[in-house]
């Protein structure tokens, strides 16, 4: 098994979200991680989807997901040739004598805190999956409250769009 | 932030002026934004439905239909647009039954001049029905219901097209926008229920999108592989008005299915037959829906391959030809079960390597490699790893075969299929399909079957149930042209062949209709026989009263070790086998149909032939057959196709070397060597 970044381009319509979905559960695909949102074109919305499948069944998760009406275009994000990005929000216990050493951390991970309290900090990551889990690492010591994140989102690099591809 | 956002950006546009009408319960200022001129009424002669003249909104329609004059716009209910559109669609039969949600549309469809409504006694005899109508005449069947239970009722009739690639346009009422999601009386979230279940399918709650949506749902049921659409359209929509007119702009800019096949694939391909020594056409039920059946008869021709044609394919290819070795699979021929199996190509067109046709799939056709045509792309190489793959309707496609493998043929390229003939005619000859007569005298049901075949002939539409005398009605009668055996194949729904059969009578009014089904299936969906007998559709129904539900009996005599565990019915005659319970005769003279029995062998071809000659109802004939008569060859589900057994512990073995001839070794029963949890699925 290994991980795969499909990003997929649908018509912005009501139900397609659950369309892609259910598709994944019905087909037994298994789903590491979702994001939706809309795009530059008010008419289609992206959704990024992560699946941990061999290379034979990804083949028929794009070629079932292009069998749904709604679904524009499917391509895969590979990792080399785009920017992949996560968000992570950390809420972490930080006193007064803890508070400059979470802050050490997070200033050396290029992170923000976005709250804090007396006994406790919230910080905001944006990166790949793999800088975000180190952050988790590095902050555990120090006791993580509650954490939330985002599912990955991620463009290729250069000046290609997906909407611009296999206009057959 | 989800991707549920209300879809406004398409379809009609409210024009600037009219803005401010926008919400409002008129809709009178909509127009179009798309085409040009078509917000001014067409003027001339042509009388509009408003018009205040004496031709009636009805002879007004007939004289538009099927063929609305392109941009006119009249306004009308949401409802009227809806029974409009499925005129313009050139929609001639409709079969459903009404409910709240769906209320305003039966009003309009009352006065449609060219829409037959046939009201069914349950919702799923609808689906079905449509099912039969659109396998027997190639169109879209449509069917209609209201909401909640009439939409839920529908359910396992569109999985079932779902799963047999039929063209069909569902239709159901929803409850009011503004109680969606409260749970009132009569809702079921159909779209979401059927999702899985459908090619595609939508909700409309804004009336001016009904032209677009029926368009879309029709094209998108006939195009590419073909499928049912559900369109969920809510009740106030239906009361709203709207304007009509035709034909409506699509928006399907996610639906472009690939019909031409690929030139170089083609070619690469007729390299491959034509230097196959051993090459088998894998027939699919894909030629049929394509009506490729010519097209597969010319590259049968130029390639002398022989074909095998899936029980969804039966009669794609003239059982006559002698190039066809019948049904491969769980129930086929030993012949076209061991062409797969010794194989060194499959040419799988329009077929989709179902389980019930591979055996255990590692294990299947070891040797071949594999063209695999199909329209559907998920298809190729979903199962079985793929050589050469072709994106394609199957017509098209073996259209294209035939002139590359002559051009092959032409460039010298031919291989010879003397031996591999050789071996499947000694199969051929060895192993026919066959049964044993009861020793008791009593009716074999594959004899009963044969013989409506033979009475019957080729130019009459079979369906049938699923289970045992679905099985017999593959093997034992032959079938000559498409589209004359419509059945539940993937999904296995028993209880397809009676609303079946009254679809595809409704099709095609001039053939007879043979619904061959067991006592088990008859008992499921035979309310319809009302609607046959109401609605002048003389369908006839051989009951294969077996006094159970005999496939899962067959299975239990196999493999539980005779422990019949409740398949037994009561609808025999015998004290061993019950009291008649329900008794089909009397049964049938309740539904105002003819009702005939046929117990001895020696009335059966008078009975059949009583039956054929009753063409003013529906004639019920049923067949008390004998209870233990089994369905051979079989290949344990879980099990290597070459564990076929052509009867009960016989089974054929084979030298890898293919030149020697086939042995058959008695008491190798491949139940022996089964083990509990590769039994997946018994059929009912």
């Amino acid at each position: 098994m290994s991980r795969h970044t499909l990003s997929v381009l649908v018509q912005n319509r009501p139900a397609v979200l659950m369309r892609v979905a259910a598709l994944f559960a019905r087909r037994a695909f298994n789903i590491e991680s979702l994001a939706v949102g809309p795009t530059e074109n008010p008419e289609t919305s992206r959704i990024t989807v992560v699946v941990d499948v061999d290379d034979l069944p990804l083949e028929q998760v794009v070629k079932q997901l292009n069998k749904l009406v709604n679904v524009l275009k499917v391509a895969e994000l590979d990792a080399e040739a785009s920017v992949q990005r996560e968000l992570l929000l950390v809420k972490v216990r930080a006193d007064g004598v803890t508070r400059p050493q979470v802050m050490a951390v997070t200033d050396l991970f290029r992170t923000h805190v976005v709250d804090v309290a007396p006994d406790a900090m919230v910080i905001e990551a944006i990166g790949r999956p793999e800088k975000n889990a180190a952050l988790l690492r590095a902050l555990e010591p120090f006791g993580i409250r509650e954490t939330v994140q985002s599912g990955l989102v991620g463009l290729s690099r250069g000046p290609k769009a997906l909407a611009d591809r296999s206009r057959a | 932030m989800t991707a549920t956002t209300t879809h406004d950006g398409a379809g009609p546009r409210v024009d600037a002026g009219s803005a401010p009408d926008q919400g409002a319960t008129s809709k009178k200022g909509l127009r179009s934004g798309k085409g040009s001129g078509s917000d001014r009424l067409v003027p001339g002669p042509t009388p509009t439905a408003t018009a205040s003249s004496p031709v009636t909104a009805a002879q007004a329609r007939e004289s538009q239909t099927p063929s609305p004059r392109a941009g006119q716009r009249e306004t009308m209910t949401g409802a009227a647009s809806l029974v409009r559109s499925l005129e313009a669609m050139g929609v001639d039969v409709v079969f459903g039954l009404p409910g709240g949600a769906i209320l305003p549309t039966y009003d309009p469809l009352l006065d449609s001049p060219t829409v037959r409504h046939i009201l069914v006694r349950h919702e799923q005899g609808s689906g079905h029905a449509a099912q039969g109508y659109a396998s027997a005449t190639g169109r879209v069947g449509v069917c209609l219901a209201t909401s909640g239970p009439g939409a839920t009722n529908l359910v396992t009739s569109i999985a079932d097209a779902h799963m047999d690639s039929v063209p069909m346009v569902a239709i159901t009422g929803q409850v009011g926008s503004a109680a969606i999601g409260t749970d009132a009386f009569q809702e079921a979230d159909i779209v979401g229920i059927t999702m899985p279940i459908t090619k595609h399918n939508y909700l409309v709650t804004n009336p001016d999108d009904i032209p677009r949506v029926i368009a879309e749902a029709f094209h998108i049921a006939a195009s590419g592989r073909p499928g049912p659409v559900l369109v969920d359209v809510t009740k106030d929509a239906q009361q709203a008005t709207t304007t009509f007119s035709w034909p409506p702009t699509f928006d399907l800019d996610g639906y472009k299915p690939t019909t031409k096949p690929h030139a170089r694939q083609v070619r690469e391909a007729a390299k491959l037959i034509a230097a196959a020594e051993r090459p088998v056409l894998y027939v699919g039920g894909g030629v049929i829906r394509s009506g490729a059946s010519d097209a597969l008869t010319a590259l049968v021709e130029v390639s002398n391959a022989p074909v095998v044609t899936t029980l969804m394919a039966r009669g794609a290819l003239p059982d006559s030809h002698p190039n066809n070795l019948g049904m491969p699979g769980m129930h086929g021929t030993v012949a076209a079960v061991t062409a797969l199996q010794k194989s060194d190509l499959l040419i799988c067109l329009g077929a989709r390597f179902d389980d019930r046709v591979t055996g255990l799939l590692s294990s299947f056709a070891p040797h071949a490699a594999v063209i695999h045509a199909d329209i559907d792309p998920a298809e190729i190489g979903k199962n079985r790893k793929v050589d050469v793959p072709i994106v394609g309707d199957a017509r098209d496609t073996i259209s294209a075969l035939v002139p590359a493998l002559k051009a092959e043929h032409d460039a010298g390229n031919t291989a010879d299929l003397g031996q591999w003939w050789r071996q499947l005619d000694q199969l051929r000859e060895t192993y026919p399909l066959g049964y044993d007569e009861p020793e008791d005298g009593s009716l074999s049901p594959q004899h009963v079957i044969q013989r409506i075949g033979q009475l019957s002939g080729p130019d009459t539409i079979y369906t049938s149930g699923v289970g045992q005398h679905q099985m017999w009605a593959a093997q034992f009668i032959k079938y000559e042209k498409p589209g004359t055996w419509l059945n539940s194949g993937g999904l296995g729904t028993m209880g397809y062949a009676v609303p079946a059969a009254m679809g595809a009578k409704v099709g095609v009014p001039g053939s007879t209709v043979w619904a061959i089904d067991g006592d088990g299936c008859f008992q499921m969906t035979n309310q319809e026989l009302a609607t046959c007998a109401l609605n002048d559709i003389p369908i006839k129904v051989a009951v294969i009263n077996n006094s159970s539900l005999g496939m899962v009996r067959q299975w239990q005599t196999l493999f539980y070790e005779g422990r019949y565990s409740n398949t037994d019915l009561h609808t025999g005659a015998a004290v061993e086998m019950g009291s008649r319970i329900p008794d089909f005769v009397k049964l049938a003279d309740a539904y105002g149909c003819a009702g005939l029995r046929c117990e001895r062998p020696e009335d059966l071809d008078a009975t059949i032939e009583a039956a054929m000659a009753i063409n003013d109802r529906p004639v019920v004939v049923d067949f008390v057959v004998h209870r233990d008569a089994m369905v051979w060859p079989m290949v344990t589900a879980g099990l290597p196709n070459d564990a076929i057994q052509y009867a009960r512990g016989i089974t054929p073995i084979w030298d890898r070397d293919e030149s020697s001839n086939p042995e058959t070794v008695r008491g190798e029963t491949a139940d022996d060597e089964r083990t509990g949890d590769e039994q997946t699925g018994a059929d009912r």
